[in-house]
This record gives structure tokens, C-alpha cells and sequence, in this order.
């Protein structure tokens, strides 16, 4: 089905094709994204508890806006369908959650070494057990070491912005390995809020699989097979040097996004009032209650910096060292348990003491901007209501 | 990439570790120098024509490639290695080989240091290798070996190299010879 879509850079989708506002969803705005990407191939297995993104994804694809939809029997055939798709040189998105993530684990973790050039939208739910199907980003954590390049958006607008950019930084030359695409389900997928979007006339250009580190599968031209890359299992130094310096190649290519993540979103973090005392730092969803606070202490006349933190891999340590070298505490609020964005802040700069480990929302809680109130309210030194039995 | 020698036998710290990201548009990175593509090349040609055993690696993309592009640059290759005085040894095929290669005959991405060390290569030219496989070689190359790296790229370029030129098209190879032709008068070689 012939379109006419306008085919544009991803320099001029983001930045000056012109855009109109629209109140719709996360998944919505994530499903809009792929809409605009000329995507090739969408692979899922779009299972309670997901989102609607890969229903309203296989929507565009009866309206012709994607050339495949691949519906797998569960999420580790999804995401290794998702490799096998990858070495035909084609443009690839799926999405998942929670239990789903983890099922799919295996698969996905080996994408980064196969130089799998994809989009995974990941919405993110509790891991079970017990069941739940409730938000919470604690799935987040088992992605971090796996190489992918990692994304967190605070709501719908940069649920498209982040999900567009990523299909242009997964292909780059110099990084292609899979982008990540993160954001809590419910709270921002199933929430309505305004994104501004340009017209869906307009699509990035589409992908060119000789433009890349790896070749694609070509029967016509050697060196041809399925499995692109033999195992190196001998026991022999030759093979631990070739893994050693394959891992090497992943992070590299992991922190050569970096200058892409500049390139299309501006930077992996966004500073307000930089010269405070006392900052909250938080990504995702919890930033845009770390905004509110913000927006509360500024009304109460407190001096209250706000960072937010974009990129999650490659991990802005450099930038946030410099947005917290004068800074006397930093709270962080998450939507998991175990507090992993407060771990990699804490790993990243000099004075780790100034970490405020909190406050935490799990199992589907909602993240009162209470909390970081009281949490601000410490930090400086105040007098605060505490709670009483 | 940051230093010219074996790193021991772990290939870290690798360029990146060092800050360094491959060079800019335009751009070609010398050591740890961003330069002018024309300084670059020039540098270049004076180490291949002065080292022991220069030799290019004709990879994939100028071997099997069926595009015009690919017979332009196979063919000027060819001529490159006369102008440097420099054999050809390809890299044809990405698969590790056991128990081992025929050094003498290729070089291959993931033992590239034992075809080095074979014939005491000590500067190289790699072309035409798909990025990945380049990059995984100039890592161990530059554990493993006393070789001076030098990455031509049709693409974004190499930091593992000690000397990368990126966007490499069949133009730029022959502006490079018309270069390599005189610093060799320059050399007297």
C-alpha cells in the first residue's frame, strides 16, 4: 500500500517538520512514533499484561504504514524473530513489559553482539510473583548491563520524541546495537497527555542495510550464512581475547550514542536552576514529579535544582559529576525497590554521601510529590509534619 | 587511539577508555590528534613507506562488493599497494579459523595479530572491512602488536586505529595516491 509519505531526515522530523498538538496516550504517542519511522517489521507478542502498543502497531500496519507485523507464540520467539529479522538489513520495532521483558530476556541481551540495529519500547510492570500487572520500572535494572542504549521518557511527548530518535541513533554506523525505549506503564501509558506531532504525511527516510558495521544476509554476495557470527568456545586464549575485545566493541559502541543523544534530544540530562543546593534527579515518570516539586519549592521560595536524567545507557556520569559538583544533596525518587538510578548516581560522582536514597514507590504505588516535599524539607534543614501512627 | 604498542595481553584500555570517539565529518584522528584529512594522509603514506612489511587488508566490501563503487576502489587499491610498496594480504572472511590460518595467505578479524606477527608487519592498512569486524581486529591488533593501524573508512571511522581517514569513497583513494606519490618522491623511496 503506497502511502506518499514524505521521506525526511531525522534532524528535520524532529526539529522543523511542522507539528500539531494532540491529547492522546503513551501508547498512543509511542504507536504514532512508529507510524512516522517507515519501520519494515514489527514482531510481538502483545499479551495482558502489556500495553496497547503493539495492538495500536498492528493497527498502522493494516493501514499500510509498516510492511510486516510478525505476531510470535511468546516474547523469547519475539525477540530472537527480532534477531533473524535484524540480518535481512531491515528497520525493526517491538515492544514489551515486565514479565514479558524477562521472558525475552535472553534474546535481548544477545542482540547488542549480533549488532542488532532495533527499537524496544519497554512499558514498564512489576515483575511477578505475586501476580500484578501494576507499574513499577524495577525490570529496567536487568537491561542495564546488556550493552543496549537505553532511554527514559516522563511522559507522552517524549515517549514519541525518544522513540523516534531512537530509530535514527540504532542505525548509526558507529553505534548499532539496540535502542531501548522506556516508560511506565499506566501512569504514562495509559494517561492522556498533549504531544505535539507532525504531520503523519512525513516519515523518516527509509534504512540503507549496506549503510552498517555488519553485513546483512546476502545470498548472493560471500561470505553468506545464517549464523552470521561463529561461536568462539574453544578453550584457547585466541577465543577469550575475541569475546574480551567483541564486549569491548559493544560498549564503545554504547558510548559512541552518546553523541547522537546530544544530536537529537538535546543532551542525556535536563537542568533546572543549576546553581541550587539541593537538586532532585529522576528519569522517567518520577521526573515529572520531581518537576511538580520543583515547581512547589519554587513557589514556597526555595532554591530547588531539578535533573533530569534522559539517557540511562550510555549513563551521563560526566554530566551529572559537573550538574552536582557544587551540590550539598541530591534526592532521588524511583518507581522500583532496589533504587537503581541512585546506585549509578552514586557510582558516577565523587561525593557519593550527598545521595538522598529516596523516596521509593513500588508494586503500583503512585509517587506522591509529598514525598520529595519532605525529602526537600530535610535537606535544607526544615521543620517538617511528619506522619503519626 | 591513544598509544602505539601491545597493552599486555588484555586489550584494555581500549581507545574509548582514553576519550577518544571517532573523528568528526571531515575530520581524520592521528593518535589521539583530530586533524585535517590531507595531514592524515600524509602521515599516513610516510609510515607505509617507511615501516617494515607495510601491508594493506583488503576486506569484503572491495573483494566481493558488485557495485561500481566496489571495481573503482578494488582497482585503485591495487594501485595504492604499488605506490606504498606495500604487499596485500585480504581479509575474506569474518569466521574465526581453527586450528589456525595460513598467515601468509589471509588475515582474519578475530586472530588478526597472527598473520602480524607472522610476517613482522609493522604498519597496516585495513579497507573495506565491514566496522565491526574492523573495530574487533584493531582492538587485538593494537593488545597484541608493535603494528602501526591505519583505518580507512567509507564509513564513520575507527578509534581503535593509530591513524583513521573516514568517508573513504573511490575519490578519496585517489587523491590519496596522488598524496602517497609525493611524499614518496619527498622520501626518495
Amino acid at each position: 500500500m503506497s502511502l506518499n509519505k514524505t521521506l525526511v531526515d531525522m534532524d528535520y522530523l524532529l526539529n522543523e517538520a511542522p507539528r500539531e498538538k494532540h491529547f492522546i496516550t503513551g501508547a498512543q504517542a509511542m504507536a504514532e512514533a512508529v507510524k512516522r519511522a517507515s519501520v519494515d517489521m514489527a514482531i510481538a507478542y502483545p499479551i495482558t499484561p502489556q500495553s496497547e502498543v503493539m495492538h495500536l502497531v498492528g493497527d498502522i500496519y493494516a493501514q499500510g504504514h509498516i510492511k510486516e507485523y510478525y505476531r510470535a507464540e511468546e516474547e523469547l520467539g519475539t525477540m530472537s524473530a527480532i534477531a533473524g529479522a535484524a540480518r535481512a538489513g531491515v528497520r525493526l520495532f517491538t515492544a514489551t513489559s515486565g514479565p514479558g521483558l524477562l521472558r525475552g530476556l535472553e534474546a535481548i541481551v544477545s542482540w547488542p553482539g549480533h549488532r542488532v540495529p532495533c527499537v524496544l519500547g519497554i512499558l514498564t510492570r512489576v515483575v511477578n510473583a505475586p501476580l500484578s500487572i501494576q507499574p513499577d520500572n524495577i525490570e529496567m535494572a536487568y537491561m542495564l548491563h546488556c550493552g543496549a542504549v537505553m532511554l527514559h521518557a516522563e511522559n507522552q511527548q517524549d515517549t514519541f520524541d525518544y522513540t523516534l530518535a531512537a530509530f535514527a541513533i540504532t542505525e548509526k554506523v558507529d553505534v548499532y546495537i539496540p535502542v531501548a525505549v522506556a516508560t511506565e506503564g499506566f501512569f504514562v501509558t495509559h494517561a492522556k497527555g498533549y504531544v505535539n506531532m507532525m504531520d503523519e504525511k512525513y516519515a523518516y527516510k527509509e534504512v540503507d542495510p549496506y549503510e552498517a558495521p555488519v553485513p546483512a544476509m546476502d545470498n548472493e554476495v560471500p561470505p553468506a550464512r545464517i549464523q552470521r557470527d561463529a561461536p568462539v568456545q574453544k578453550s584457547n586464549f585466541m577465543s577469550y581475547l575475541i569475546h574480551s575485545v567483541w564486549q569491548q566493541e559493544i560498549w564503545d559502541s554504547n558510548r559512541r550514542a552518546m553523541k547522537y543523544i546530544y544530536q537529537y534530544l538535546g543532551g542525556p540530562i535536563e537542568v533546572i536552576n543549576p546553581d541550587a543546593d539541593v537538586f532532585i534527579l529522576a528519569s522517567g515518570c518520577a521526573a515529572a514529579q520531581a518537576r511538580e516539586a520543583n515547581r512547589y519549592a519554587e513557589e514556597e521560595g526555595l532554591s530547588v535544582g531539578l535533573i533530569k536524567v534522559k539517557a540511562i545507557r550510555p549513563f551521563p556520569k560526566q554530566e551529572i559529576r559537573d550538574a552536582l559538583k557544587n551540590a550539598k544533596s541530591v534526592i532521588i525518587p524511583e518507581h522500583n525497590i532496589i533504587g537503581w538510578l541512585a546506585s549509578e548516581v552514586k557510582s558516577s560522582i565523587d561525593n557519593s554521601g550527598i545521595v538522598v536514597d529516596g523516596p521509593r514507590v513500588y508494586g503500583g504505588m503512585t509517587l506522591p510529590v509529598e514525598l520529595i516535599m519532605t525529602e526537600i524539607y530535610t535537606a535544607l534543614g526544615m521543620e517538617t509534619e511528619t506522619l503519626q501512627a | 587511539m591513544a598509544n602505539l604498542g601491545p597493552a599486555y595481553y588484555a586489550p584494555y584500555p581500549v581507545a574509548t577508555y582514553d576519550g577518544l570517539l571517532t573523528p568528526p565529518e571531515g575530520k581524520a584522528m592521528l593518535l589521539t590528534d583530530i586533524v585535517d584529512e590531507e595531514v592524515a594522509m600524509r602521515e599516513v603514506a610516510r609510515v607505509m613507506l617507511t615501516s617494515d612489511n607495510a601491508t594493506i587488508f583488503p576486506g569484503p566490501q572491495v573483494l566481493y562488493a558488485w557495485s561500481e563503487e566496489a571495481k573503482k576502489k578494488a582497482t585503485l587499491i591495487k594501485e595504492m599497494s604499488e605506490v606504498l610498496n606495500a604487499k596485500m594480504i585480504p581479509m575474506y572472511d569474518y569466521r574465526p579459523k581453527y586450528p589456525k590460518i595460513d598467515p601468509e595467505v589471509e588475515i582474519n578479524p578475530n586472530h588478526p595479530n597472527l598473520t602480524i606477527w607472522h610476517n613482522n608487519i609493522k604498519a597496516a592498512i585495513f579497507i573495506g572491512v565491514h566496522c565491526h569486524y574492523a573495530n574487533v581486529a584493531l582492538k587485538i591488533v593494537r593488545s597484541e602488536t608493535d603494528c602501526y593501524t591505519i583505518g580507512m573508512c567509507a564509513l564513520s571511522g575507527h578509534e581503535d586505529a593509530m591513524a583513521t581517514i573516514r568517508d573513504q569513497h573511490a575519490e578519496d583513494l585517489a587523491r590519496f595516491i596522488e598524496i602517497a606519490k609525493e611524499v614518496k618522491q619527498e622520501l626518495g623511496k
